[in-house]
Protein backbone atom coordinates (compact mmCIF):
# COMPACT_ATOMS: atom_id res chain seq x y z
CA UNK A 1 0.00 0.00 0.00
CA UNK A 2 0.93 3.60 -0.18
CA UNK A 3 1.93 4.86 3.22
CA UNK A 4 -0.12 3.14 5.87
CA UNK A 5 0.26 -0.52 5.15
CA UNK A 6 -1.62 -2.10 7.97
CA UNK A 7 -4.70 -1.30 9.91
CA UNK A 8 -3.56 0.85 12.83
CA UNK A 9 -6.61 -0.19 14.80
CA UNK A 10 -5.04 -3.63 14.94
CA UNK A 11 -1.74 -2.35 16.19
CA UNK A 12 -0.88 -3.54 19.62
CA UNK A 13 -0.18 -1.28 22.54
CA UNK A 14 2.54 -1.88 25.07
CA UNK A 15 -0.02 -3.05 27.58
CA UNK A 16 -1.27 -6.07 25.64
CA UNK A 17 1.76 -7.07 23.67
CA UNK A 18 1.43 -10.55 22.22
CA UNK A 19 4.81 -10.70 20.56
CA UNK A 20 6.83 -13.73 21.55
CA UNK A 21 10.02 -12.41 23.12
CA UNK A 22 13.36 -12.98 21.46
CA UNK A 23 15.80 -15.35 23.04
CA UNK A 24 18.11 -13.78 25.58
CA UNK A 25 21.04 -14.84 23.39
CA UNK A 26 19.81 -12.93 20.31
CA UNK A 27 22.53 -10.48 19.30
CA UNK A 28 22.49 -9.97 15.55
CA UNK A 29 19.61 -8.31 13.73
CA UNK A 30 19.45 -8.76 9.96
CA UNK A 31 17.29 -7.03 7.38
CA UNK A 32 15.56 -8.01 4.19
CA UNK A 33 13.36 -5.45 2.46
CA UNK A 34 10.30 -6.37 0.41
CA UNK A 35 9.47 -3.60 -2.04
CA UNK A 36 6.56 -3.41 -4.37
CA UNK A 37 3.77 -1.27 -5.68
CA UNK A 38 0.37 -0.72 -4.16
CA UNK A 39 -1.36 -4.03 -3.54
CA UNK A 40 1.53 -6.17 -4.74
CA UNK A 41 1.29 -8.28 -1.60
CA UNK A 42 4.20 -7.02 0.50
CA UNK A 43 2.38 -7.27 3.81
CA UNK A 44 0.93 -10.61 2.80
CA UNK A 45 4.39 -12.01 2.19
CA UNK A 46 5.74 -10.62 5.45
CA UNK A 47 2.78 -12.00 7.36
CA UNK A 48 3.06 -15.47 5.85
CA UNK A 49 6.57 -16.06 7.20
CA UNK A 50 6.72 -13.81 10.26
CA UNK A 51 6.60 -15.15 13.81
CA UNK A 52 4.81 -11.97 14.90
CA UNK A 53 1.79 -10.30 13.40
CA UNK A 54 3.22 -7.58 11.18
CA UNK A 55 3.68 -4.28 12.98
CA UNK A 56 3.79 -0.88 11.41
CA UNK A 57 5.93 2.13 12.11
CA UNK A 58 7.10 5.21 10.32
CA UNK A 59 9.99 7.54 9.72
CA UNK A 60 10.01 11.14 8.66
CA UNK A 61 12.68 12.62 6.46
CA UNK A 62 13.41 16.00 5.03
CA UNK A 63 14.12 16.39 1.36
CA UNK A 64 17.73 16.84 2.31
CA UNK A 65 17.69 13.26 3.47
CA UNK A 66 17.98 13.92 7.17
CA UNK A 67 15.81 12.06 9.56
CA UNK A 68 13.52 14.29 11.47
CA UNK A 69 14.54 14.11 15.06
CA UNK A 70 14.24 17.86 14.97
CA UNK A 71 10.62 18.70 15.48
CA UNK A 72 10.79 21.98 13.66
CA UNK A 73 11.27 20.01 10.49
CA UNK A 74 8.16 17.94 11.10
CA UNK A 75 6.21 20.99 10.15
CA UNK A 76 8.40 21.60 7.18
CA UNK A 77 6.51 21.13 3.97
CA UNK A 78 9.51 19.31 2.62
CA UNK A 79 9.27 16.58 5.25
CA UNK A 80 7.99 13.27 4.01
CA UNK A 81 6.69 10.49 6.18
CA UNK A 82 6.85 6.91 5.08
CA UNK A 83 5.19 4.07 6.94
CA UNK A 84 6.40 0.54 6.64
CA UNK A 85 5.42 -2.87 7.97
CA UNK A 86 7.71 -5.43 9.38
CA UNK A 87 7.78 -8.93 10.72
CA UNK A 88 10.48 -11.09 12.21
CA UNK A 89 11.93 -14.56 11.94
CA UNK A 90 14.16 -16.03 14.63
CA UNK A 91 16.79 -17.91 12.64
CA UNK A 92 18.86 -19.39 15.45
CA UNK A 93 20.09 -18.58 18.94
CA UNK A 94 21.80 -15.38 17.78
CA UNK A 95 20.45 -14.27 14.42
CA UNK A 96 17.08 -12.57 14.02
CA UNK A 97 15.85 -11.62 10.57
CA UNK A 98 13.56 -8.63 10.17
CA UNK A 99 11.46 -8.38 7.05
CA UNK A 100 10.37 -4.93 6.01
CA UNK A 101 7.54 -4.28 3.59
CA UNK A 102 8.06 -0.92 2.01
CA UNK A 103 6.44 1.06 -0.78
CA UNK A 104 8.48 1.24 -3.95
CA UNK A 105 7.62 4.68 -5.14
CA UNK A 106 10.01 7.53 -5.38
CA UNK A 107 9.54 9.23 -2.04
CA UNK A 108 10.30 6.03 -0.20
CA UNK A 109 13.87 6.03 -1.43
CA UNK A 110 14.73 9.01 0.72
CA UNK A 111 14.57 6.54 3.54
CA UNK A 112 16.63 3.78 2.05
CA UNK A 113 20.05 4.85 3.23
CA UNK A 114 18.76 5.76 6.62
CA UNK A 115 16.69 2.69 7.36
CA UNK A 116 17.78 -0.13 5.15
CA UNK A 117 21.47 0.28 4.82
CA UNK A 118 23.11 -3.01 5.64
CA UNK A 119 20.16 -5.06 4.35
CA UNK A 120 21.07 -8.52 3.10
CA UNK A 121 19.04 -7.74 0.04
CA UNK A 122 15.61 -6.97 -1.34
CA UNK A 123 12.67 -8.81 -2.80
CA UNK A 124 10.88 -6.90 -5.54
CA UNK A 125 7.35 -8.21 -5.48
CA UNK A 126 5.61 -7.72 -8.79
CA UNK A 127 2.07 -8.02 -9.98
CA UNK A 128 2.17 -8.90 -13.69
CA UNK A 129 -0.84 -6.67 -14.29
CA UNK A 130 1.22 -3.70 -13.11
CA UNK A 131 4.80 -4.40 -14.02
CA UNK A 132 5.57 -0.74 -14.50
CA UNK A 133 5.11 -0.26 -10.74
CA UNK A 134 8.42 -2.07 -10.29
CA UNK A 135 10.64 -0.24 -12.75
CA UNK A 136 11.65 2.46 -10.37
CA UNK A 137 12.51 0.07 -7.52
CA UNK A 138 14.57 -2.17 -9.79
CA UNK A 139 16.47 0.78 -11.15
CA UNK A 140 17.27 2.06 -7.67
CA UNK A 141 18.37 -1.32 -6.38
CA UNK A 142 20.65 -1.84 -9.37
CA UNK A 143 22.26 1.55 -8.88
CA UNK A 144 22.57 0.94 -5.18
CA UNK A 145 24.28 -2.40 -5.73
CA UNK A 146 21.83 -4.16 -3.43
CA UNK A 147 21.31 -7.86 -4.21
CA UNK A 148 17.70 -8.49 -5.14
CA UNK A 149 15.36 -11.04 -6.62
CA UNK A 150 12.14 -10.39 -8.46
CA UNK A 151 9.20 -12.41 -7.17
CA UNK A 152 6.13 -12.59 -9.32
CA UNK A 153 3.18 -12.88 -6.96
CA UNK A 154 0.51 -15.15 -8.37
CA UNK A 155 -2.74 -13.25 -8.46
CA UNK A 156 -4.23 -15.46 -11.12
CA UNK A 157 -3.57 -12.78 -13.68
CA UNK A 158 -2.19 -13.36 -17.16
CA UNK A 159 0.43 -16.07 -17.14
CA UNK A 160 3.37 -14.40 -18.83
CA UNK A 161 6.37 -16.47 -19.75
CA UNK A 162 9.32 -15.70 -17.48
CA UNK A 163 11.25 -14.31 -20.42
CA UNK A 164 8.42 -11.93 -21.22
CA UNK A 165 8.54 -10.63 -17.65
CA UNK A 166 12.32 -10.32 -17.81
CA UNK A 167 12.06 -8.38 -21.04
CA UNK A 168 9.32 -6.11 -19.71
CA UNK A 169 11.40 -5.34 -16.61
CA UNK A 170 14.68 -5.21 -18.52
CA UNK A 171 16.13 -7.54 -15.91
CA UNK A 172 19.80 -8.36 -15.82
CA UNK A 173 20.21 -12.08 -16.61
CA UNK A 174 21.89 -12.59 -13.23
CA UNK A 175 18.85 -11.45 -11.27
CA UNK A 176 16.69 -14.40 -10.22
CA UNK A 177 13.03 -14.27 -11.20
CA UNK A 178 10.89 -16.50 -9.01
CA UNK A 179 7.23 -17.28 -8.90
CA UNK A 180 5.42 -17.13 -5.58
CA UNK A 181 2.17 -17.15 -3.77
CA UNK A 182 2.76 -14.60 -1.04
CA UNK A 183 -0.05 -16.07 1.03
CA UNK A 184 1.74 -19.40 1.36
CA UNK A 185 4.43 -19.69 3.98
CA UNK A 186 6.50 -22.20 2.05
CA UNK A 187 6.34 -20.14 -1.09
CA UNK A 188 7.42 -16.96 0.68
CA UNK A 189 10.14 -18.89 2.44
CA UNK A 190 11.47 -20.06 -0.95
CA UNK A 191 11.60 -16.46 -2.14
CA UNK A 192 13.75 -15.50 0.84
CA UNK A 193 16.02 -18.48 0.32
CA UNK A 194 16.41 -17.55 -3.35
CA UNK A 195 17.43 -14.04 -2.31
CA UNK A 196 20.00 -15.11 0.25
CA UNK A 197 21.50 -17.69 -2.13
CA UNK A 198 21.73 -14.99 -4.77
CA UNK A 199 23.43 -12.60 -2.34
CA UNK A 200 25.88 -15.30 -1.31
CA UNK A 201 26.81 -16.10 -4.90
CA UNK A 202 27.12 -12.46 -5.79
CA UNK A 203 29.41 -11.61 -2.94
CA UNK A 204 31.51 -14.68 -3.59
CA UNK A 205 31.90 -13.55 -7.21
CA UNK A 206 32.78 -10.01 -6.26
CA UNK A 207 35.22 -11.28 -3.67
CA UNK A 208 36.89 -13.54 -6.20
CA UNK A 209 37.06 -10.65 -8.62
CA UNK A 210 38.64 -8.38 -6.03
CA UNK A 211 41.38 -10.67 -4.86
CA UNK A 212 43.70 -10.20 -7.85
CA UNK A 213 42.96 -6.48 -7.87
CA UNK A 214 44.20 -6.12 -4.32
CA UNK A 215 47.71 -6.91 -5.39
CA UNK A 216 47.67 -3.95 -7.73
CA UNK A 217 47.39 -0.34 -6.84
CA UNK A 218 44.05 0.16 -5.17
CA UNK A 219 41.88 2.95 -6.56
CA UNK A 220 40.61 3.55 -3.04
CA UNK B 1 5.81 25.52 19.05
CA UNK B 2 2.24 26.02 17.98
CA UNK B 3 2.33 25.16 14.34
CA UNK B 4 -0.48 23.21 12.82
CA UNK B 5 0.57 21.48 9.65
CA UNK B 6 2.85 18.66 8.78
CA UNK B 7 1.75 16.22 11.39
CA UNK B 8 3.36 12.92 10.60
CA UNK B 9 1.16 9.95 10.27
CA UNK B 10 -2.30 11.16 11.21
CA UNK B 11 -3.34 7.72 12.14
CA UNK B 12 -6.15 6.97 14.50
CA UNK B 13 -4.88 6.25 17.97
CA UNK B 14 -1.69 8.17 17.42
CA UNK B 15 -0.83 11.30 19.27
CA UNK B 16 2.39 12.26 17.63
CA UNK B 17 1.93 15.96 17.21
CA UNK B 18 5.17 17.88 16.89
CA UNK B 19 4.55 19.33 20.33
CA UNK B 20 4.41 15.90 21.91
CA UNK B 21 7.56 14.85 20.10
CA UNK B 22 9.26 18.04 21.25
CA UNK B 23 8.39 17.20 24.83
CA UNK B 24 9.61 13.64 24.51
CA UNK B 25 13.03 14.55 23.31
CA UNK B 26 13.41 17.70 25.38
CA UNK B 27 13.44 19.64 22.13
CA UNK B 28 16.81 18.33 21.11
CA UNK B 29 17.66 18.63 17.52
CA UNK B 30 18.57 15.74 15.33
CA UNK B 31 20.95 13.18 16.61
CA UNK B 32 21.00 11.40 13.30
CA UNK B 33 24.62 11.47 12.18
CA UNK B 34 26.14 9.99 15.29
CA UNK B 35 23.20 8.08 16.68
CA UNK B 36 24.49 4.53 16.89
CA UNK B 37 21.16 2.74 16.64
CA UNK B 38 20.19 0.76 13.59
CA UNK B 39 16.59 -0.27 12.93
CA UNK B 40 17.53 -3.77 14.01
CA UNK B 41 19.88 -2.99 16.86
CA UNK B 42 18.71 -5.18 19.72
CA UNK B 43 18.18 -3.24 22.92
CA UNK B 44 18.35 -4.87 26.33
CA UNK B 45 17.26 -3.21 29.57
CA UNK B 46 19.97 -3.10 32.20
CA UNK B 47 17.71 -1.94 35.03
CA UNK B 48 14.08 -1.69 36.04
CA UNK B 49 12.05 1.46 35.57
CA UNK B 50 12.29 3.80 38.54
CA UNK B 51 9.65 6.18 39.88
CA UNK B 52 9.76 9.59 38.29
CA UNK B 53 11.33 8.33 35.10
CA UNK B 54 9.95 9.72 31.84
CA UNK B 55 7.10 7.39 30.93
CA UNK B 56 8.54 6.52 27.51
CA UNK B 57 11.87 5.62 29.08
CA UNK B 58 10.06 3.40 31.57
CA UNK B 59 8.05 1.80 28.77
CA UNK B 60 11.24 1.03 26.84
CA UNK B 61 12.83 -0.61 29.89
CA UNK B 62 9.77 -2.80 30.34
CA UNK B 63 9.70 -3.72 26.65
CA UNK B 64 13.38 -4.53 26.54
CA UNK B 65 13.56 -7.00 29.41
CA UNK B 66 14.40 -9.39 26.60
CA UNK B 67 16.31 -8.24 23.52
CA UNK B 68 14.03 -6.00 21.45
CA UNK B 69 14.81 -4.38 18.12
CA UNK B 70 14.68 -0.60 17.79
CA UNK B 71 11.95 -0.92 15.18
CA UNK B 72 9.82 -2.99 17.54
CA UNK B 73 10.24 -0.40 20.27
CA UNK B 74 9.11 2.30 17.82
CA UNK B 75 6.10 0.30 16.63
CA UNK B 76 4.89 -0.73 20.06
CA UNK B 77 5.31 2.75 21.52
CA UNK B 78 3.85 4.23 18.32
CA UNK B 79 6.68 6.67 17.88
CA UNK B 80 8.59 7.57 14.73
CA UNK B 81 11.88 5.72 14.46
CA UNK B 82 13.96 8.90 14.73
CA UNK B 83 12.36 9.93 18.02
CA UNK B 84 12.73 6.41 19.37
CA UNK B 85 16.45 6.54 18.64
CA UNK B 86 16.80 9.77 20.59
CA UNK B 87 15.10 8.21 23.59
CA UNK B 88 17.27 5.11 23.31
CA UNK B 89 20.43 7.19 23.11
CA UNK B 90 19.45 8.80 26.42
CA UNK B 91 19.00 5.42 28.05
CA UNK B 92 22.23 4.11 26.59
CA UNK B 93 24.19 7.13 27.83
CA UNK B 94 22.73 6.58 31.30
CA UNK B 95 23.73 2.92 31.23
CA UNK B 96 20.10 1.85 31.52
CA UNK B 97 20.11 -0.16 28.32
CA UNK B 98 22.77 -1.97 26.38
CA UNK B 99 22.77 -2.22 22.60
CA UNK B 100 23.63 -5.23 20.44
CA UNK B 101 24.33 -3.69 17.07
CA UNK B 102 24.07 -5.68 13.86
CA UNK B 103 27.39 -7.00 12.67
CA UNK B 104 28.36 -4.66 9.88
CA UNK B 105 30.06 -7.34 7.86
CA UNK B 106 27.07 -9.68 8.00
CA UNK B 107 25.87 -8.70 4.56
CA UNK B 108 28.92 -10.00 2.83
CA UNK B 109 30.03 -12.61 5.36
CA UNK B 110 29.53 -16.05 3.78
CA UNK B 111 29.31 -17.67 7.21
CA UNK B 112 26.47 -15.42 8.31
CA UNK B 113 24.69 -15.83 4.98
CA UNK B 114 24.98 -19.58 5.39
CA UNK B 115 23.51 -19.32 8.91
CA UNK B 116 20.61 -17.32 7.46
CA UNK B 117 20.03 -20.01 4.82
CA UNK B 118 20.06 -22.77 7.41
CA UNK B 119 17.63 -20.81 9.58
CA UNK B 120 15.28 -20.18 6.67
CA UNK B 121 15.34 -23.77 5.49
CA UNK B 122 14.48 -24.93 9.00
CA UNK B 123 11.39 -22.74 9.17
Amino acid sequence: MDSVTSDPAESVGAEADPRPPLRASADNGLKIVVVGGFGAGKTTLVRSVSEIRPLSTEETMTRAGEAVDDVSAVRDKNATTVAFDFGRITLDARNVLYLFGAPGQERFWFLWDRLFTGALGAVVLVDTRRLDDSWYAIDRLERHGTPFVVARNDFGGPDFAPQAIRDALDLDPDVPLVHCDARARNSSKRVLIALVEHAKHRYRRSYDAQVPALTEESPR
Amino acid sequence: MNGQGGQPGNRPGRDDSPDRLYTLTGGRSRSAPDNPFDLVTLVVAECDPVPGMQSEHAAILRLAERPTAVVEVAAVLRLPVGITKVLLADLLAAGRVSARHPRRTAVTDPDILEQVLVGLRNL
